[in-house]
């Protein structure tokens, strides 16, 4: 076949795109194009830099979280214990919440490793730690004490009031019977505030620590943390995903991914992040292997951009 | 039970061919990659385009990525919060990263539209387009590693589309460490790698001809260098350029 198809044809033929170029040629250095690029690069890097700088918006902490939103912390830490927060109805990779796994039909990709990175919720975010002060809470007692159901009950009761109190105050939160709830959440936000908690979520008691797990997920699972992103346009329905804090140019490049979080049925599908995934997945190998595809690979012939490319060539042929 | 001749001494200097796995690799890469395809001092009289700019371009980025990247990496991770320089030098790598980025997006599209694949060059697209995705990840652990507020919501908000796909139990975001060995050796490693091969894979095929280049064409019917950068046809045709037009083995493409 030597027709207009076969001009885009990947394969190797005896034609002028399959041979060596036995044509004109012009002179090339390239060691001195590969010089003056990088210096010319080099002076556009280095002014951008100098006129835009970039963006280095500090670090949320523990501490800046109790100390800013202290009724969200309480409420957090509260949602932690009871087993309500988004945290402990993650599913896979953290615990094994039943059917909290995002699919794509009938495919589990979320499960398959398992319970690798097991979070206990009540257990990291709120006991252990509270174990760690010289002078443990003696709430802690009680909790320890108490059944799994009645640690349930007290701890939903008291996030349930916390929600109804007038600001969600703890201080106004109405009678109840919350056990030792109260007390552990109290003192957990003091050690917040004190900046204890910080490097006993991130260490567990250790001096190295590189590993930010459990501090970024009970951050995440409190409104404060998810609000400051949100009042800097990071949200993943703001476009979040190709965004930077400020002005400055995010992830561009990232754009179609963002682009699938917008509509629908990624918008408002449970398993929004996975179809998301599997969609650019499928679309980057259909990029990648698209000279194999009849029809996409005869595009540039049917637009004709190359005439633009090569006018001056065609010019003079 | 039989005995193998021993090879005949050879004195230095003498053909070294002798058929061993290193003769054999030496003689492929020699038919595949001559020194002067490697480092050619002439190019088709078609490569005289703007659109030839922006592969130099996302290299020359590349290049300054790593320069500044090494500088970061070798003052830990918290240097530029704290430091003037500092600051500047991580201002280079975020604009040295868009640049890069935005030369590698122009190039892919303009090899899309010039079918580049074409004769034999399918590899060489396969990995472009494998430098672009590997890129996108390194990119991606670069936000990741900025250690302020962007980095714990991309972390926080990128856990989910991996551990929804099962990777984030291994590939996790908010472990620092783990993110800190592929941003500044596994990744950059693998971009450095197939980047070579791709420009590699370039000088192998040649640039690719017009998609409507033919062989009547007047710049096929005569063998001529311009120098100096001249428009083709409008240029000074000096000299016959057998000598920068090497015979090529019907073979070099992979």
């Amino acid at each position: 076949m030597t027709g207009k198809g076969a001009a885009t044809s990947w394969q190797k033929r005896d034609d002028v795109a399959g041979r060596p170029w036995t044509g004109r040629v012009r002179e090339y250095d390239l060691l001195k194009e590969l010089t003056i690029g990088v210096v010319v690069v080099g002076l556009m890097v280095l002014g951008v830099s100098a006129l835009f700088g970039a963006p280095d918006e500090p670090s949320v902490s523990l501490k800046s979280w109790a100390a800013s939103a202290p009724a969200d912390f309480v409420a957090t830490a509260a949602k932690e214990l009871a087993g309500t927060s988004d945290t402990a109805g993650y599913g896979p990779p953290y615990n094994s919440t039943p059917d909290a796994s995002q699919k794509i039909g009938p495919v589990d990709l979320q499960s398959l490793p398992g319970v690798r990175l097991p979070v206990d919720t009540a257990q990291d975010f709120v006991i252990g730690p509270l174990e760690q002060l010289p002078s443990p809470p003696a709430a802690l007692a009680d909790w320890t004490a108490a059944t799994e159901q009645q640690r349930s009950d007290w701890a939903s009761a008291y996030s349930d009031a916390l929600a109804a109190a007038p600001d969600n105050d703890p201080a106004k939160v109405a009678d109840g019977s919350y056990g030792p709830v109260p007390a552990l959440t109290g003192a957990l936000a003091d050690m917040a505030r004190q900046g204890t908690l910080d490097g006993v979520l991130q260490g567990g008691g250790t001096f190295y620590n590189l590993d930010y797990t459990l501090s970024l997920l009970f951050l995440g699972d409190g409104s404060y943390f998810p609000g400051l992103a949100a009042s800097q346009h990071l949200s993943g329905d703001q476009w979040g995903v190709m965004n930077e804090t400020g002005d400055t140019p995010g992830q561009s490049w990232l754009w179609l991914f963002s682009l699938l979080y917008q509509v629908e049925p990624f918008k408002s599908s449970p398993n929004a992040d996975a179809l998301a995934v599997v969609t650019m997945a499928v679309l980057t190998v259909l990029l990648t292997l698209l000279s194999f595809i009849p029809g996409l690979r005869s595009i540039p012939r049917k637009l004709p951009v190359h005439r633009l490319i090569w006018k001056d060539y065609y010019r003079h042929r | 039970m039989s005995t193998r001749a021993k090879p005949a001494p050879r004195l230095p200097g003498q053909d070294a061919d002798a058929g061993t796995w290193t003769d054999k690799a030496r003689r492929w890469l020699l038919a595949k990659l001559p020194p002067d395809k490697l480092l050619p001092g002439d190019q088709p009289i078609y490569v005289m385009s703007w659109a030839y700019v922006f592969g130099m371009g996302a290299v020359a980025s590349l290049v300054w990525i790593i320069a500044s990247g090494v500088v970061l990496g070798l003052n830990g991770p918290q240097w530029y919060h704290v430091s003037p320089l500092g600051g500047f030098v991580n201002s280079s790598h975020l604009w040295s990263v868009e640049l890069f980025f935005i030369f590698m997006v122009v190039h892919l599209w303009l090899k899309f539209w010039m079918a580049a694949w074409r004769g034999g060059r399918v590899l060489t697209w396969i990995t472009g387009m494998l430098s672009f995705i590997v890129s996108i990840v390194a990119a991606f652990t670069g936000y990741l590693l900025q250690t302020n507020f962007d980095s714990q919501w991309i972390a926080f908000e990128a856990k989910d589309a991996l551990n929804s796909v099962g990777v984030g139990a291994w590939f996790n975001v908010a472990n620092l460490g783990q993110i800190f060995v592929w941003h500044i050796t596994l990744l950059p490693l693998a971009v450095g790698a197939v980047v070579v091969l791709h420009a590699l894979l370039v000088r192998v095929h040649g640039v690719v001809p017009p998609l409507d280049a033919s062989e009547d064409d007047a710049q096929l019917s005569t063998n001529t260098v311009e120098v100096g950068g001249n428009p083709p046809g409008a240029g000074r045709q000096v000299a016959p350029a057998t000598s920068l037009t090497p015979a090529e083995p019907k073979d070099a493409a992979l």
